[in-house]
């Protein structure tokens, strides 16, 4: 039997969920052994400039680290870089290290993230079709962006767009390939899509949507991509951004209950009440949609998980609940999206001015669930903020102060 | 009175501007500032941009005494500086701030 006060606890995941719950172990005075394991070479750094400023910077990218070596080193907790964790004994309370070492653990938690997904067609390897996941597929993507060379992208998601518009940046040709039939079709309406669409053709990127691929050949000449239209895209790189699929794995073969991710509770445990998981690897039941499970790949979600996996791995019982939130930065423009606008039944729009818009998600019952924006981010970011703060008391607001560009959303909040 | 005689002060806007609880962005000399009005009416000043990644903290929302950058949500207490916790780890250089009849004055070393 286990005491109420663990001794050792042991984090699997140096992402951003790992690493921020390592340290808010710390924040709230645990004061016993905290040892995270990664499978990088990296100290914990931060994902999202890697689609981004990482790819456009004049100078080769370096880590936005979450935790440095000296901040690792100053809270005393153990970074063990390069190492997967083969094995979680659950019964004997130990995890096995490839190379056979193990480490005991008080309390585990699991924040092995995503990986991307492979493109399975004719021809596609990881030698010919690079995904960006890490700081080193980063790095090395960012060598092929250059003025005149061609770039195929393959996806039409957030990191597809993010780099056609890093790899414009650079000077590099993108022809971006998505079989549904418009951008961002799973996670973003329409109507802003459409925005982000019309951005990306005034600034050269060539958009095939209701486009398949048919084969991909490699020489030492550079690719074929083969579209399902006949058309042959002549290209020196091709990246893949067609999702991202939660590292359940270790957890599976452990028995952890698993569904679209690890499953865990409100509190984020599994199970096993000594095995928590936090991040892109687990769904959880979200008490703001009735409690429908949701596994979210989203930095913000990611960071206060681990927050929230602290409290909880220490014996705390905190029910995590936080508003979903999501950004992406393309050229100078933003889309935020807060909530899950799939809950919505009904939209209304706020416009605000010709280059940027935000559309609220109501459901049935006029309760604001979602609300998502594209624009400058001096122009939507506050607004996508309130909202969010809506969503959490969740709201029923008046639908004409929703739609009229000079009512305040913040005195929506004191009704 | 603590303040040196190099310092200068520097019309910013008029005091109405900013309405409370609120923040703008004033530029000066190639920097930009972030002054702001709190919900108890005194008004405050630090650098313009985020710890973090450089974003407009103007931008973003003032909530109490508390700044929120619209980029990472990193959180500031606008009238210390003191950055609240991750993703922000670096203070907000603050700077002082002077009414004059209906003008806020920003006063730079």
């Amino acid at each position: 039997m286990r005491g109420s006060r663990p001794e050792s606890i042991v984090v699997i995941g140096a992402g951003e969920a790992g690493a921020r719950a390592a340290m808010a172990l710390r924040e709230q005075g645990f004061a016993g052994r905290v040892t995270i394991i990664g499978d990088e070479p990296h100290a914990p750094y931060e994902r999202p400039p890697l689609s981004k400023a990482a790819l456009t910077d004049e100078v080769e990218p370096q880590a936005a680290f979450i935790l440095t070596p000296e901040r690792l080193a100053e809270h005393a907790i153990t970074h063990r870089s390069d190492t997967r964790v083969l094995a979680i004994d659950r019964d004997a309370h130990r995890i096995e290290l490839a190379g056979g070492e193990r480490i005991a653990y008080d309390r585990l938690l699991l924040a092995t993230g995503a990986s991307a997904r492979r493109l399975s067609i004719d021809g596609a390897g990881p030698d010919n079709v690079q995904t960006l996941r890490t700081l080193d597929e980063a790095r090395a993507l960012r060598t092929r962006l250059r003025p005149g060379s061609h770039l195929a992208i393959l996806g039409g998601g957030f990191i597809g767009l993010e780099l056609a518009a890093a790899a414009r940046a650079r000077g590099a040709e993108v022809t971006l390939i998505e079989l549904a039939p418009r951008l961002l079709a799973r996670a973003v309406p329409a109507d802003l899509a459409a925005i982000i669409a019309r951005r990306h053709e005034a600034e050269g990127v060539r958009l095939l949507t209701g486009t398949g691929i048919a084969s991909i050949e490699t020489d030492s000449t550079g690719h074929v991509v083969s579209l399902s239209t006949g058309e042959r895209v002549v290209c020196d790189a091709i990246l893949a951004g067609i999702g991202a699929i939660p590292e359940t794995g270790l957890a599976e073969r452990a028995g952890l209950a698993i569904d679209n991710g690890i499953a865990v509770d409100e509190r984020l445990a599994t199970n096993d009440p000594d095995i928590f998981a936090a991040g892109d690897c687990c769904s959880f039941p979200h008490a703001l949609y009735g409690g429908r499970r949701v596994r979210l790949e989203a930095w913000r979600n990611a960071q206060d998980q681990g927050n929230a996996a602290a409290t909880n791995l220490l014996g705390g019982s905190d029910a995590y609940e936080a508003v979903p939130w999501f950004w992406s930065d393309q050229y100078d423009i933003t889309l935020q999206i807060a909530g899950l606008a799939d809950e919505g039944s009904e939209t209304v729009t706020r416009e605000l001015g010709d280059d940027a818009r935000l559309d609220f998600h109501l459901a049935n019952d006029g309760r604001l669930v979602a609300a998502s924006a594209v624009g400058p981010n001096g122009k939507i970011a506050r607004d996508v903020r309130l909202a969010e703060m809506l969503i959490a008391r969740r709201a029923t607001p008046d639908r004409a102060a929703l739609a009229a560009p000079a009512v305040k959303l913040k005195g929506l909040l004191a009704g | 009175m603590t303040t040196t005689t190099a310092t200068q002060w520097i019309e910013a806007c008029a005091a109405d501007d900013i309405d409370e609880e609120d923040v703008i962005r004033f530029d000066h000399d190639g920097r930009t500032y972030a002054i702001y009005r709190s919900p108890d009416d005194e008004y405050y000043a630090t650098d313009g941009l985020c710890t973090h990644e450089q974003i407009h903290l103007a931008d973003g929302l003032v909530m109490d005494h508390i700044i929120e950058c619209p980029k990472h949500n990193g959180r500031f207490d606008y009238r210390t500086g003191q950055a609240k916790g991750a993703p922000v780890c670096v203070n907000l250089k603050t700077y002082p701030v002077r009414i004059d009849g209906d003008k806020v004055l920003l006063g730079l070393a």
